[in-house]
């Protein structure tokens, strides 16, 4: 890694994070560059929920850094609100605003953080629910959606933000496979627009198709990262993420 | 049918005028309570669920002190009590004194009501708002309470029911309210189907604030989540 420090635009340094006796992350450390689409893989428990939410702060690590850009984003006190902005985040359960439509669900942030008047944060949120093939539902409350209408609401919601990057946290472990589908979909097209994305996720045909990276984490390390072509290919190393696909293909019937 | 009509003829020269005027007193002081008991105990409930420190504290402290006396002591401590207190003693009307013993009162139950419904939010609610850069604040001012408040409307209007009843306790200082107007005409003329009539009174008063509540709740019923 001899690249100038000033390639990446988020910069992961160090992270340690420690649940009473448990050790989640052991020291978590890597790089993104814009437009990087990287996929993080791995069993259940390795902490890889855990490091997105120290990269936006929703739970702060023992110990390490972050980077956005050039600004730290860790120990920023006050300051951490307006890194979140720039810091999208997408969640397993969509956690969608339960009491407002999908639209304002939107709007919403726009205009008590962004500050935006209701008029122009309204068209901002009905350009990014066209993005994400929602715009019919703008009205709808999200008890009326389907999981996969939700999750889409929710990364326009992100997306409306027009943040540096986006966190996915499992954003398709709570749908089935239809609706996991569409939801993969629109993220799939997002990566090919240049979004900076990290994603946290079981669904090997995306990281195949879609990452720039794979990184396999197990117990609280990183153990091993590679592109989809060195992962998937034919050359030798990354035995265990080999394996680890092997006990999901299993799984999966494949 | 002669003691029927008596009645009758009692109650419309007699009774109502009497009841007219304790009834006003009492919707005065259901009126003036509430919206103040509404806010206060949505304070109290934010103080105790999310205050820190002294915040936090003094909340805790208030409810327990208001659910910890009965309110007639109370009424009877701000009215007889505080003028006597030297130095800071401070003389309160009746109307005042009761306006204040039921707003102390009110709000604490309120909080109470409020204070479940805020933990019955679901987390990710916000986490989802802290993810987007609101501040806590603004998260719960924005997402939090709208929904909370939704589901305290029945506990709410519990209180505000209760309110409308034990509002009759400011006669006991000297106030003379719907029940204190009834008991007056009653000691007078000895006649107790008086207590019949300030009863139906209150039930009217009680009913409209039920059918008042339901539409409420109705109407700010989220469309999906609650099955009617």
């Amino acid at each position: 890694m001899s690249e100038n420090k000033t390639d990446y635009i988020l910069r992961v340094e160090d992270i340690h994070k420690t649940y009473g006796d448990a050790e989640v992350l052991k020291g978590v450390s890597f790089n993104v560059r814009k437009g990087d689409t990287i996929v993080f893989i791995g069993p259940s428990g390795t902490g890889k929920s855990t490091l997105l939410r120290c990269i936006n702060q929703l739970t702060v690590p023992d110990s390490g850094r972050v980077w956005l850009h050039d600004e730290e984003v860790t120990n920023s006190g006050k300051k951490i609100n307006r890194f979140r902005q720039k810091i999208g985040m997408v969640f397993q359960n969509f956690y969608l605003f339960d009491h407002l439509t999908a639209i304002k669900n939107v709007e919403i942030a726009l205009i008590k953080v962004k500050g935006m008047s209701p008029e122009a944060a309204r068209e901002k949120a009905l350009y990014e629910l066209r993005q994400v093939g929602m715009e019919d539902f703008a009205d709808h409350y999200p008890a009326e959606l389907s999981g996969g209408q939700a999750q889409r609401v929710s990364i326009a919601r992100a997306l409306a933000m027009e943040p540096d990057v986006i966190l996915f946290d499992e954003p398709t472990s709570a749908l089935d496979p239809e609706l996991t589908r569409e939801v993969l979909e629109v993220m799939r097209k997002l990566a090919l627009e240049g979004m900076t994305m990290l994603v946290v996720t079981h669904e090997m045909g995306f990281a195949r198709s879609v990452a720039t990276e794979i990184v396999f984490m197990e117990s609280g390390v990183i153990q091993e990262i590679g592109t989809p072509a060195e992962v998937f290919g034919d050359g030798g190393g990354f035995e265990r993420i080999r394996s680890f696909m092997g006990k999901i293909g299993d799984l999966s019937g494949d | 049918m002669d003691e029927t009509a008596q009645f009758i003829d009692f109650c419309i020269n007699i009774l109502f005028p009497a009841l007219a005027d304790g009834l006003m007193i009492t919707v005065l002081l259901v009126l003036i309570t509430a919206p103040f008991g509404i806010a206060f105990g949505v304070l109290l409930a934010v103080g105790r669920v999310y205050g820190k420190s002294y915040g936090n504290w003094i909340c805790r402290l208030f409810v327990g002190f208001v659910k910890g006396c009965p309110l007639m002591l109370l009424l009877f401590i701000l009215y007889f009590g505080l003028p006597t207190v030297p130095y800071v003693g401070v003389t309160f009307d009746a109307f005042t004194a009761s306006i204040i013993g039921f707003i102390c009162c009110n709000s604490a139950y309120n909080s109470e009501y409020v204070r479940g419904a805020i933990i019955s939010v679901k987390e990710g609610q916000l986490i989802a708002a802290s993810a987007l850069g609101m501040t806590k604040r603004q998260a719960i001012m924005y997402i939090v309470l709208p929904q909370a408040l939704r589901r305290a409307i029945p506990g709410l209007s519990n209180e505000f029911i209760y309110l409308i009843k034990y509002s009759s306790l400011a006669y006991m200082i000297t106030l003379v309210e719907l029940t204190g107007a009834g008991k007056i005409v009653f000691t007078k003329y000895f006649e107790p189907g008086v207590f019949f009539v300030v009863g139906i009174v209150y039930l009217a008063l009680v009913t409209v604030t039920t059918v008042g509540a339901n539409a409420l709740e109705k109407k700010y019923a989220v469309p999906g989540t609650q099955k009617r």
